[in-house]
């Protein structure tokens, strides 16, 4: 212990280095930056991920329009909006609880992130509600689809990529969920201040991207019959 | 710290803007415009992804790494889409499709 105090490198040394810094990183800001660009990096997967399953979309939707269009009609619009303005606001609380983070607030980011959870799950319960009609309705794909529509063999098609699409993106909301649980006990112990939040940050990219993908399935799916009645 | 932060009024707003444009395509798509209705609602939609990207993601304040990979992502999707629509659009055009 004396000798570490009697060198003067060793005691400057430590107090350079912050709790949070890994050791291969030169400074905060050169990890803040290598965890957002990872995030990235993860994000463009996740954009082909999806991208797949639109192109799909994109395919089936130019060949079959018209089934399509009478299909989207089936789709409860109210629903869908009301869950898309759920999301959104679930993005601005997000974004709140690393603004809370930024200014030292550590009551407000377990306060941001509880609303951002309860968001989703909100959106998830109106999922629920919204996938019983498809079933009480048949309107399922599989051996009790029914469709009284024009070309119900390709509406089935529709259906299909609806639930898959939609399941995808609930799948990666209730992630999202267990991930902001994790984040709000951490955020509790006092582990996130002005100077390290990398964590909440790359929970934030990853959440504003799971909306950013239903800002497109909403028109694409619910929207196609609007103007067809 | 070199990190930019944005105030919450101004997230705010972003989340109004945002708000507005759902509502805004709701109510277009009520109205046949034909295929416009798609131009219409995909555009809207790429306004608010953008606007999701570039303020609530930080992008603005990103490193131009970052904003170079997020570009690449998307550019990526749309080689996807574009060129597997350019052959679907196009068969039988130039030879007829055997079997048809």
């Amino acid at each position: 212990m004396s000798s570490v105090a009697a060198d003067p490198h060793a005691v400057h040394a430590h107090a350079q280095h912050h709790p949070s810094l890994a050791h291969q990183f030169d400074n905060l800001d050169q990890q803040r930056e290598s965890s957002t660009l990872g995030m990235w990096i993860f994000l463009v997967t996740e954009i082909m991920f999806f991208g797949g399953l639109f192109t799909a979309y994109v395919i089936y939707r130019s060949q079959f329009s018209a089934a399509f269009q009478a299909a989207s009609h089936h789709l409860n619009v109210i629903m869908g909006g009301a869950n898309t303005a759920v999301l959104i606001l679930s993005s601005l609380t997000m974004a709140m609880a690393i603004w809370a983070a930024q200014v030292n607030r550590r009551k407000l980011i377990v306060v941001f992130l509880i609303l951002t959870m309860l968001l989703g799950a909100t959106f998830l319960g109106v999922k629920y509600f919204e996938y019983k009609e498809k079933f009480t309705h048949h309107l399922v794909p599989g051996p009790n689809f029914e469709f009284d529509g024009p070309d119900p063999q390709h509406a089935q098609i529709f259906f299909s990529l609806y639930f898959i699409m939609t399941g995808l993106h609930a799948l990666h909301m209730i992630i999202g969920i267990g991930v902001l649980t994790w984040l709000a006990v951490l955020s509790w112990k006092g582990r996130f201040n002005s100077e390290y939040h990398n964590p909440l940050e790359c929970a934030g990219l990853y959440w504003h991207f799971v909306d950013i993908v239903w800002i497109f399935l909403f028109p694409l799916l619910y929207l196609l019959g609007a103007h067809a009645h | 710290m070199s990190e930019h932060v944005s105030s919450p009024r101004f997230y705010f707003l972003i989340f109004a803007a945002l708000i507005v444009l759902t509502g805004v395509t709701v109510w277009v798509a009520e109205i046949d415009l034909g295929a416009a209705n798609d131009v219409v609602a995909l555009t809207i939609a790429v306004t608010k992804a953008l606007l999701v990207m570039i303020f609530f993601m930080h992008l603005r304040h990103s490193t131009r790494l970052t904003v170079l990979t997020a570009l690449a992502g998307f550019f990526w999707l749309a080689i996807l889409i574009l060129i597997t629509m350019s052959d679907y659009v196009s068969r039988g055009v130039i030879l007829p499709v055997p079997g048809k």
